[in-house]
């Protein structure tokens, strides 16, 4: 993984208005915080409204495009704004991540509570470019701005009792609007398992196409987890706790006979609903086969060595 | 409101039907406006198949549940007028049906038997969205005035099967969303009141009830 600074130059960013006003507060607060975060500090150019950041020339380590920042921004799952994917970046404008802590607790030794600023101190991002699998059977290629998730845990030091990591959203009823959805467990929560969540892939992502993370897409921190269903990738973290057990997770209880704990991209298991073995990538018409474990294989198979995938899916 | 007296003094000019008809016809095409119009504010959806198959099978059910609505708004209003735009509305539920279909099978799934055969045999919402097109169908093929004279009482028996279709189509869109997703229900609602205002007692409560207030 390389940043390549030629493709993170230019900012001009499209900004829907609420969306700008986030982004210049999130400008200047970068400005007070002078120095500090020198290679993570917003490239925060308040930027022609109608051009966004180019991505002519991206593309992740298999030959394919990275999507267009509109749609990557624009085209979201973020069922605590709304269930229809266009209307979430719209419902957005009173969402806050500014200030904000992740607290990383449990079976660790050193217990951790970060402030942004902190994290964007400690750990050196850099862009990594994933192909992320919706289970409703889209895709898209996206830079991401981030580091591994491993680090952060070295820093709590796992207890030798901790077996899995729990993640869990923000729970801001005033400033979300689908929290009012009755029939969810709120506030989402996710896991891995303790190998899973050490795997270099696994990425904690702070931003895309070279700028801070927009609240549609989980500002201001959020799990990226690309050889996993992107329900997996949960957003806006305020919670990483190790624990012993297989936690629960918000889909898991919702249908379980449909989101099982591991949410591994693969064509071979079915789902009630959308066909696994294809795909459509966001901006093609024809369908592509999805690959296994969404293209990462070779990295990631063996975590699962021995395992039945159908059985636990 | 109009009570029945009213309208059925109401003079009936012979274009107010083909005026009434022409409204329908123009609203057939609301839909394929709004698609143009959100291409043109820039607010398509980057995912155009789904987008397509989402706009004409909500433009169908919407047609479906308009079509069904003719009765309970004539009973209730007296606005007989309204009775011929049922048939209209139905054809256009099925149109879109048969331009949902098509996507879906030709466009999304490219044809593929692969495909084509995980949808009917693994995918619970695929069957009763197939189910629910293939009642409305005959209905939309027999939907003629020819067709309605020569099937006698049987045309009426027929045509009944609209309520099935409407039923299976509300449980296609309640299997195809994720649970927890709402959208559904609110059709359901709809649905629902369509129908309860069709049970006879209902019926006979709000005709007992248009004496009165007549």
């Amino acid at each position: 993984m390389k940043i390549r600074s030629s493709e993170i130059t230019p900012e001009h960013v499209y900004q829907t208005r609420p969306n700008r006003r986030a982004f210049l507060k999130t400008a200047l607060a970068a400005a007070g915080a002078a120095g500090l975060a020198a290679c993570s500090a917003p490239q925060a150019t308040p930027a022609p409204v109608g051009s966004a950041p180019s991505g002519a020339g991206m593309t992740d380590e298999l030959g394919d495009a990275v999507n267009r920042f509109e749609d990557i921004t624009n085209y979201v799952n973020y069922y605590e704004f709304s269930t229809d994917k266009q209307a979430v970046a719209g419902l957005t404008g009173d969402f806050k991540t500014d200030p904000w802590t992740i607290e990383v607790t449990g079976l660790v030794n050193n217990p951790k509570t970060y402030g942004l600023e902190d994290i964007r101190a400690a750990f050196t991002s850099e862009e990594r470019i994933y192909r992320l699998r919706c289970v409703e059977a889209w895709s898209m290629v996206v830079p991401w701005e981030g580091f591994s998730l491993s680090e952060i845990l070295k820093q709590v030091e796992p207890t030798s009792d901790a077996r899995y990591v729990k993640f869990t959203t923000v729970l801001r009823p005033d400033e979300m609007p689908g929290l009012s959805n009755p029939l969810y467990p709120w506030p989402y929560t996710e896991g891995l398992r303790l190998d899973e969540a050490m795997h270099p892939l696994a990425t904690i992502a702070t931003g895309l196409y070279g700028q801070d993370l927009l609240p549609q897409n989980g500002a201001p921190i959020r799990l990226v987890v690309p050889w996993k269903y992107g329900l997996k990738s949960i957003k806006s973290i305020v919670k990483i706790e190790l624990v012993a057990e297989q936690p629960t997770t918000l889909w898991n209880t919702t249908a379980p006979q449909e989101y099982g704990f591991y949410g591994n991209v693969n064509p071979e298991v079915n789902h009630p609903r959308w066909s696994q073995a294809t795909e459509r990538r966001i901006g093609e018409i024809s369908r592509r086969a999805t690959l296994k474990f969404n293209g990462y294989e070779s990295e990631v198979a063996e975590l699962y060595a021995g395992m039945d995938l159908a059985a636990n899916y | 409101m109009t009570t029945p007296t009213i309208a059925a003094a109401a003079p009936r000019r012979p274009s107010s039907k083909h005026r009434l008809e022409l409204a329908v016809h123009l609203g057939a095409l609301i839909p394929v406006a709004v698609f143009f119009v959100d291409q043109w504010l820039g607010r398509a959806s980057p995912d155009l198949i789904r987008d397509l198959t989402l706009r004409t099978g909500f433009a169908a059910l919407i047609f479906l549940l308009l079509s069904l609505s003719v009765t309970p708004v004539v009973s209730l209003s007296g606005l007989g007028v309204l009775n011929p735009l049922r048939r209209w509305l139905g054809i256009y539920a099925f149109v879109y049906a048969l331009i949902h279909l098509s996507i879906f099978v030709a466009l999304d799934y490219g044809l593929d038997p692969a495909l084509l055969a995980d949808a009917l045999l693994q995918k619970p919402y695929a069957l009763a969205g197939l189910g629910a097109f293939m009642i409305l169908l005959p209905l939309a093929a027999t939907s003629t005035d020819a067709f309605q004279r020569r099937m006698k009482r049987n045309w009426k028996r027929l045509h009944r099967a609209v309520y099935l279709a409407a039923a299976l189509v509300i449980v296609h869109f309640v299997w195809l969303v994720k649970p927890g997703v709402l959208d559904p229900w609110w059709y359901a609602g709809v649905l629902a009141v369509l129908l309860l205002l069709r049970v006879r007692p209902i019926r006979r409560w709000i005709a007992s009830w248009h004496r009165r207030s007549a």
